[in-house]
């Protein structure tokens, strides 16, 4: 694994940040991503949860449990410590590289602010959903909601600042845009993001067993769709 | 062998221990607001401590129930009645067969706990029985509590030949000395150390009073406006139960069962896991202090309060044996 500086600090009295730094940056992910992998894997002890995030892990422990079993040592110490283990030992990891297409209908009536990204960049509406469609994204983390994807790198001219005034209910499906980011909402929700489509796909499904259509690590291309293709799709997903 | 919900009540959902191990998809772990009650609930009956329950606000639910059974309630004392029979929290209870239980007045604390020896007939979902009202998901149905729901029981209780009413068992859970600091303890977060030492003197001496803006997800406070040396730009990451974090208009949120799995606020500060039952007991209105603590004492507290759930166990089986001795 690629050592990079890190630090560990609690998030309470049973969770604990690896931080890699405060940055979107795809190597920084890319261990974030190892680590994940590795912890999951060798499933260490007394973990219960683990959160990637743009550029640090956290993982949720059982406090009780590691005190028992270890009466001389602070949990957070003993937690610390495996973890570190982990990064020493850590091989590099194959890592998930899934590339998915979503399918997103660019309408004006389904991606309200497309007007607005496009004023902003001084550019078409064509010209925008071009952009939009033209890069292969990351999902480097998913939070929030859930299922929601955070997904990178927006080219420079849409990079949209969030709204000033979160709308209180965007629609599931919507894709969004928030500086570098873009996002899609899997369920309806209060949300700040400039919104520019909406997807017929289901990023969240509770019917299924998997019910997160992204997983961290995934690769995601857009594809632009009509609306007639929109509403097909939708009906189809009923 | 079911109960029958006649009144819904404010917000009554089916809760557990929470849903852990997803939360790198965003599916936050939920769970009852004060886990402590739940297990207290639980144990007094000899349930597995982290058993489904119903978790209920003021107005309170009216549940018929349709078999007889044993049940704990736990948490708030909102003055529960069976019939009449006014019944205690943290102590089981028989409740013979079509008897009504319902909530007459909020005592003390502001979430309350049901549970059923035996527990409860429903679908997990991803592990939990929580109910998850964002996604829609687990609990009943992914909702709240509405009048007409039939809940199934796992266990009927054996009918009483001696008595239609109701019986008070002679054992209790003591739980007093878990919700009654006079501050809440926190260990400061990573960002602690950008507040200014203004801020970080009001944070420790001043009072926050919970407004109306909370809920499941987390507590928004009232209070002095606490400023950081300079402005500080981050990128979303984890966030736990208990974190504090420190919103651009300089108040403070406290996050709650229900809460996010990532923020990317400055985290003052985190309730550590032995003050957080109390934390779920406080109202609207209610004014909070807070107190740094270190890890050390952090640790300790939380497995005292294990080890004490682990003692009530101990001596609730010790009551059943007499019990079903006379």
């Amino acid at each position: 694994m690629q050592k990079l500086n890190y630090s560990i600090y609690p998030i309470g009295d049973s969770a604990l940040t690896i931080e890699f730094g405060n940055t979107i940056r795809e190597e920084t992910n890319d261990a974030v991503m190892q680590l994940f992998h590795q912890l999951k894997k060798n499933q260490v002890a007394y973990i219960i949860d683990i959160i990637p995030a743009y550029s640090s892990i956290s993982v949720i422990y059982n406090t009780v449990a590691i005190k028992k079993s270890n009466p001389n040592i602070l949990a957070f110490d003993w937690m610390q410590q495996q973890i570190v283990k982990e990064m020493e030992l850590s091989h590099v990891n194959e890592l998930n590289r899934r590339q998915i297409t979503i399918p997103v209908c660019y309408d004006i009536t389904l991606g309200p602010d497309l007007n607005e990204v496009a004023d902003y960049a001084t550019l078409s509406i064509e010209e925008v959903i071009a952009l939009h469609t033209a890069k292969l994204y990351k999902v480097y983390m998913i939070g929030f909601l859930p299922g929601f994807p955070y997904m990178a790198t927006v080219d420079e001219k849409i990079q949209l600042p969030r709204k000033s005034q979160p709308r209180t209910k965007v629609p599931a499906g919507s894709v969004g845009i928030a500086g570098a980011q873009t996002g899609i909402y899997p369920l309806a929700s209060p949300g700040g993001w400039q919104l520019i489509g909406q997807t017929p796909l289901k990023i969240f499904d509770v019917t299924l067993e998997m019910p997160c259509l992204l997983q961290p690590g995934d690769e995601v291309r857009f594809e632009s769709i009509s609306l007639e293709a929109f509403h097909q799709i939708n009906k189809q997903q009923q | 062998m079911s109960i029958t919900i006649l009144k819904p009540g404010l917000l009554t959902t089916i809760q557990d221990n929470g849903r852990w191990g997803f939360q790198h998809l965003g599916i936050n772990p939920g769970g009852a607001m004060d886990i402590l009650a739940l297990q207290t609930a639980n144990t007094l009956l000899l349930n597995n401590k982290e058993e489904a329950v119903i978790e209920f606000y003021f107005p309170a639910p009216v549940i018929q129930f349709n078999h007889a059974a044993f049940i704990a309630l736990s948490g708030a004392d909102f003055d529960a009645s069976i019939n009449g029979t006014k019944l205690p929290i943290n102590q089981p209870i028989y409740v013979p067969e079509n008897s009504t239980l319902q909530f007459n007045n909020k005592i003390n604390g502001q979430v309350g706990y049901l549970a059923i020896q035996g527990g409860l007939e429903l679908i997990e979902w991803m592990n939990s029985y929580s109910t998850h009202l964002k996604a829609a998901a687990g609990g009943f149905e992914g909702r709240a509590l509405k009048a007409g729901d039939e809940i199934q029981l796992a266990v009927q209780a054996p009918k009483s030949s001696s008595s239609k009413d109701c019986s008070i068992l002679p054992w209790k859970a003591d739980t007093h000395a878990f919700y009654n600091h006079a501050s809440c303890w926190f260990i400061p977060g990573n960002e602690f150390h950008l507040l200014t030492d203004e801020g970080k003197q009001l944070f420790t001496e001043a009072g926050f009073s919970i407004t109306s803006q909370s809920d499941r997800m987390g507590y928004q406070l009232n209070g002095p406006s606490l400023q950081l040396i300079e402005p500080k730009v981050m990128i979303s990451s984890a966030v736990a139960r208990g974190t504090i974090q420190l919103l651009p208009n300089g108040q403070c949120i406290i996050l709650m069962a229900d809460h996010q799995t990532t923020g990317g606020y400055p985290r003052i500060g985190h309730i550590i896991g032995a003050h957080l039952a109390a934390l779920a007991q406080k109202s609207i209105g209610q004014v909070l202090h807070f107190k740094p603590t270190d890890m050390a004492t952090a640790e300790n507290l939380l497995l005292m309060q294990a080890q004490h759930l682990h003692q009530l166990k101990n001596a609730c089986n010790l009551q059943l044996d007499v019990y079903h001795r006379h």
